[in-house]
Parts: structure tokens; sequence; C-alpha cells
């Protein structure tokens, strides 16, 4: 996760309480999901970022996993979601994401 | 219907694995914070020679020494597979060894900010003179050299940029100004390398395109850097300064900057200058960049990976008046990324790709290639950035799935038939579509092909003033006489017409 996003995520967890937040992830490869929900839950595995050693524990999501797709409006899940839905891995991504949800996460929806 | 000419392309790369090593942005960064860095130690090892450059399948693809279907099948991954000799020119263009091309630098350098020494700056003197592009009047350029100790003297003292060759300083780039930043010695390197990159893909546009250098009446620069000072720090006109090296007498010039989607915008402005009669001969050039050498190389050297961000990519295209013969731009049907079509894949794809393909009437499979951003996957999927055509290709088929126009048991079908492998080096601007535009012309030439859309995309958010993305695209098919699908309008079109408003015109004066 870029330094940029890292350092509004810390910002955005600082100015409220944890349990108004949620991550929800865009990404459109596992690796790359699984690294980002690490990110925000046990810290910055680079230890390159505002987020190294903060282990912010939020509750975090990838957009395809259908616990956030029944929460949609299916009319904006039409238009925005479900070209992509159709081309990546949901169901790798949704995985990938929960595994460090749940070994690290403080909470969860 | 307003069509125009790509009359001749050209692509080359310049090897240049030494600059990429001290001033690429990833492993200038680590020795600016970590001098003794062991993947600097790492990268330095694991640095490819020419010989494996002018082997690789993609770096041959690029400068058309082997056709996008040879690549397709060719085997993987291709740093593994190099072909069995080395091949420096293609159809369209060359890949430079590095210290050819720190003499092009020089030969460049309109304000002595190159320095070469002495036995180095004789023996490129040797290999330029014998270019088949070179002329007298670039040679001129080309300096005599100093002693060695005068260039070590000028980088301890005023901060000059060295230049190495396996491992020995042969020059060095001077700065413009002693406090000015946009003079520093290492932002003219970027610029000058892209001027110089810009230069050699002219030539080779001239040459492939049979004309002479005076007959280019504009040049269009659509790279990725800034020049001017600090009073306009993208003054600009990279252009003008690159049609003068090439000896274009005859030709004035512009910057086009859009990030990576500068290309397709670059070639859709020149387009419109040439259809309405404002410009004749346009060339569109870019260099290569800097910065971008080895950007992905720590991924490469922790994984064991060949780091194969060694070249910097150039290119040339030539935009005429619509001949009936060479394949053509039409700029009845562009897609166009507006500010209010939303940021999302869908909302991008469609801007892109649909409306355009409504407003020409056609339909998905109409295209028979569809070229975006066109980085080779065997240095993006190490780097954790995946496979970007593909997904690309992906994104089109589930869109035409959408529009009812495939099935979507067919998106892979639709991938493998529409798509193209990725070739290009992750050069920002360079991969974005404009590759493939010289293979598409060749194949529409040679009847293989009809028609093919270039699609580009560009970052703007990285510039910091909105978080917007950009895109553009056109569609590149054969001429009318070729059996493209522009239409001729016959005298007999134009009487009906006529007749059919005059029989309007005396209905309503009886009414």
């Amino acid at each position: 996760m870029d330094l940029q996003n890292q350092q509004r995520i810390k910002d955005v967890a600082e100015k409220n309480n944890a349990e108004d937040i949620i991550v929800i992830l865009g990404a459109s490869d596992a690796e790359g999901a699984g690294i980002y929900a690490e990110t925000v839950t046990a810290g910055d595995p680079t230890y390159a970022g505002p987020l190294a050693g903060v282990p912010l524990g939020l509750p975090v999501y990838h957009i395809l996993d259908p616990l956030l797709k029944a929460e949609a409006d299916p009319k904006a899940w039409e238009e925005q979601i479900s070209m992509m839905e159709m081309v990546l891995d949901g169901e790798g991504l949704t995985t990938s994401v929960a595994e460090m949800r749940e070994q690290n996460g403080k909470s969860v929806l | 219907m307003a069509t125009v000419a790509v009359k001749a392309t050209a692509y080359c790369l310049a090897f240049t694995p030494e600059i990429g090593l001290r001033y690429g942005t990833t492993p200038c960064q680590e020795h600016l914070a970590h001098p003794d860095s062991p993947f600097l130690k790492d990268l330095a090892r694991s640095a490819q020679p020419y010989d494996v450059a002018s082997r690789y399948a993609p770096n041959l693809t690029y400068i058309g020494a082997m056709t996008t279907d040879q690549l397709a099948a060719h085997a993987q991954p291709c740093f593994a597979h190099l072909e069995d000799k080395p091949q420096r020119f293609g159809r369209y263009g060359e890949i430079m060894p590095e210290d050819e091309f720190i003499g092009l630098l020089d030969i460049c350098d309109v304000f002595d900010l190159v320095w070469l020494e002495r036995d180095f700056a004789a023996s490129i003197k040797r290999k330029l003179t014998a270019h088949p592009l070179m002329t007298d009047a670039q040679l001129k350029h080309l300096e005599e050299g100093r002693d060695a100790a005068e260039l070590a003297a000028e980088v301890a003292k005023n901060q000059a940029l060295p230049l190495y060759q396996e491992g020995k300083m042969v020059g060095c780039c001077r700065r413009g100004h002693k406090t000015d930043e946009n003079l520093s010695a290492h932002v003219l390197l970027e610029n000058l390398a892209s001027k110089a990159g810009a230069v050699l893909s002219l030539l080779h546009l001239i040459r492939n395109a049979g004309m002479r250098p005076a007959d280019i009446d504009f040049v269009v620069d659509c790279s990725e850097e800034a020049a001017g000072d600090i009073n306009q720090r993208g003054g600009g006109n990279m252009a003008k300064a690159i049609a003068e090296s090439a000896d274009c007498v005859n030709a004035s010039g512009f910057d086009v900057r859009a990030f990576c989607a500068a290309p397709v915008a670059s070639i859709i402005t020149s387009a419109s200058m040439v259809v309405a009669g404002a410009r004749k001969n346009v060339a569109v050039v870019s260099g290569g960049s800097i910065p971008k050498l080895y950007m992905n190389a720590r991924e490469h050297v922790k994984k064991n990976v060949p780091p194969m961000e060694n070249s910097m990519g150039c290119f040339a295209v030539l935009l005429t008046p619509d001949d009936g013969q060479n394949p053509v731009i039409r700029l009845d049907a562009l897609g166009k990324h507006t500010v209010g079509a939303g940021a999302s894949p869908q909302a991008v794809t469609a801007a892109l790709i649909w409306e355009p393909l409504l407003a020409a009437g056609l339909t998905f499979t109409d295209v028979d290639k569809y070229a975006p951003e066109l980085h080779d996957p065997e240095v993006t999927v190490p780097a954790g950035a995946g496979n970007v055509p593909e997904a690309n290709y992906k994104m089109v088929a589930a869109l035409a799935v959408m529009k009812g126009q495939c099935e979507k048991a067919g998106i892979q079908d639709f991938v493998k038939r529409h798509g193209l492998p990725g070739f290009a080096p992750t050069q920002g601007h360079i991969p974005s579509g404009v590759p493939f535009l010289g293979h598409a012309a060749d194949a529409i030439r040679e009847g293989h092909m009809k028609r093919a859309m270039i699609i580009g995309k560009g970052s703007l958010f990285l510039g910091r003033l909105t978080n917007l993305a950009d895109g553009a695209s056109f569609m590149v098919e054969a001429p009318r006489e070729a059996g493209g699908s522009q239409v001729a309008v016959s005298k007999d079109d134009v009487e009906a017409v006529i007749l059919d408003v005059l029989g309007d015109l005396a209905k309503k004066l009886k009414e």
C-alpha cells in the first residue's frame, strides 16, 4: 500500500472511533489484497510507511466479498462493479483478505 | 469521415543499464538512503548484458524484429528462452548499446552539458560513424573529449553526474545552473536522454517513410519530462529541440503532456492538424524515461528474476493526409474519458472502448485487436502488478458480455482472439497502446487485419492536482480502397440528398 494511502487511513483511524471505520479494498490480485489487509490490521509489513509497527486492527473487506455485495445498491453495483466481478477472482480475493482480518483484526462487521 | 494516414512508424530501445543502476528512481533513492544497500549490490550483480537484451523476444517485438503472433507463440518465460542470435536492428528501429547512446547524448547536447573522456569519445566516433543513420551534420556535434582528471574534477567540484561504462567513468553530465534545481545535472540528464531517444526514433522514422528530414513539417513530443528553468519549469518544446537535432529544418513543434495517455492524445491532436490542413507531415515522437529504469527491480532481485528494465523505450509515428493507400486513423469515433465519466474500471472501459464503437456503428468483434497498456508481463508479474494487458482484455470481454455481444463462457476465447501479449518496456507513456501501431499498420497493409483500437490511459493523480485518471483511444483501419469502413460519397449520393431536401422544402411551402 502506498505511503500516502497509509497516512490517509492512519489519520482517519486517529480522528474517529475504530468501530465506525471499515476499510474496503478494490485490489485486483489476491497477494496484493492480502498485503493491503495486513497493512491496515497488523501494520505495514515492508516497514516503509506510516503504518509500520502500527497495528490498527481495522475491519477490512474486499469489495467483492458477498457480505458487502448484499449491502450495496444493486443499480450502483451493476453500473460500477459488475464488469470487474466477471473479471476478478472474487472468492480468492475475499479469502485472502479474510485470512488477514481474522488473524490480526480487532473487530469485524 | 475525417481520416489521416499512418505513413510510417519507428520504435527503438536505448539499452542503458549503467545509467539505470545509478539514476533510475528506485536505485537512486536507495543509494541516497542506504549507500551500502545489499539490494544495490545484488542488482548490479544481476544486471543483464546487451547480448541478453538483444535476444529477448519482447524487445525484438518492440523494434519489429519479431511479430506479435511470433511472440504469442514463443516459449515462456522469454528471459529463459532467448533467441539464438542477438539482433540490433528490426523492421522499425534498433536496440542501441549504451556507449553509443552516451555518444548520442553528446550529439544532442548544444549547451556543453555532456563531457566525454578522450579515448571513449574517439571509440564512439568510430562506432557512430558506422551507424547507418548518423549524418555528418550530427557527427560534427560529437566532441573530441577531455582528460579523465577534468571530468573527475567537474564531478567532485560542480556536482556533475558521472556516466559509466563497465564501471569506468567515460563521461559526465553537468548542471545548467548553480542553484536552480530545474537545471540540475540530474534533471538535465533525464531531459537529454529523452531528447536523444526521440531523435534516434525520428531518424529511423524518416528512413522508414522514405523521406528526407526537410520533409517533416511539424513534430509533437509526448514524453513525460518537463524542460524549463525556475521561472517556467515545464516551459517545454522538447519537440523543436528534437527536430533541430534530426535536421528537420522545415519543422517546428510543440509538446503534449497527459501522463501515459499523452501518446494517444498527441496522435489525435496531430491527426486533427493534418485533417484540417494546418500541417502536412506531422511526426509524433517520444524518448524514454531514465527514472523508470529498474523501477521494479527490488521485487525482481528478491524473486531471483532477471531485472529486464534496462532499456528506455522510444518511438515515432508519421501522420500524413489520407492517400487511400496507407492505413488510416479515423477521427469520427474517438474514445474520451470525460471528467464526469467516473473512475471505476467499468466507466473507463465504457468511455474508451464502447462509446467509440457505438459512434462508428461497430461491434466489439469488428475490432481485430485491442492495444491497451502493453507492459511486458515478465517484468510486471514478479513485481506484483499482474499481467496488465491480459487484465485489460478481460475487462473489454466482460464489457462485451454486458452489452450482449459476447457469451460469458466466451471471455477467454475473446481475450485470445482480440488480445496481444505485452512486449513494451515499463516506461510509463511508452506501453500505452502505441507500440502496436506499427505492427497493426503492417498487418493492415498486408491484408491480415482490418482494424485495431489503440488505447491510452494516464494516472493524472500522480501530479497531485486532481484525483482523476485520464484516457483516450482511436481506431486504425484499412483505407477506403482496401475495404475499410469509410464510405465514399458519390455524386449520385449528393444529388439524392439535394433532391430529398428540395422535395421536403416544396412540401412545406405548399402547406
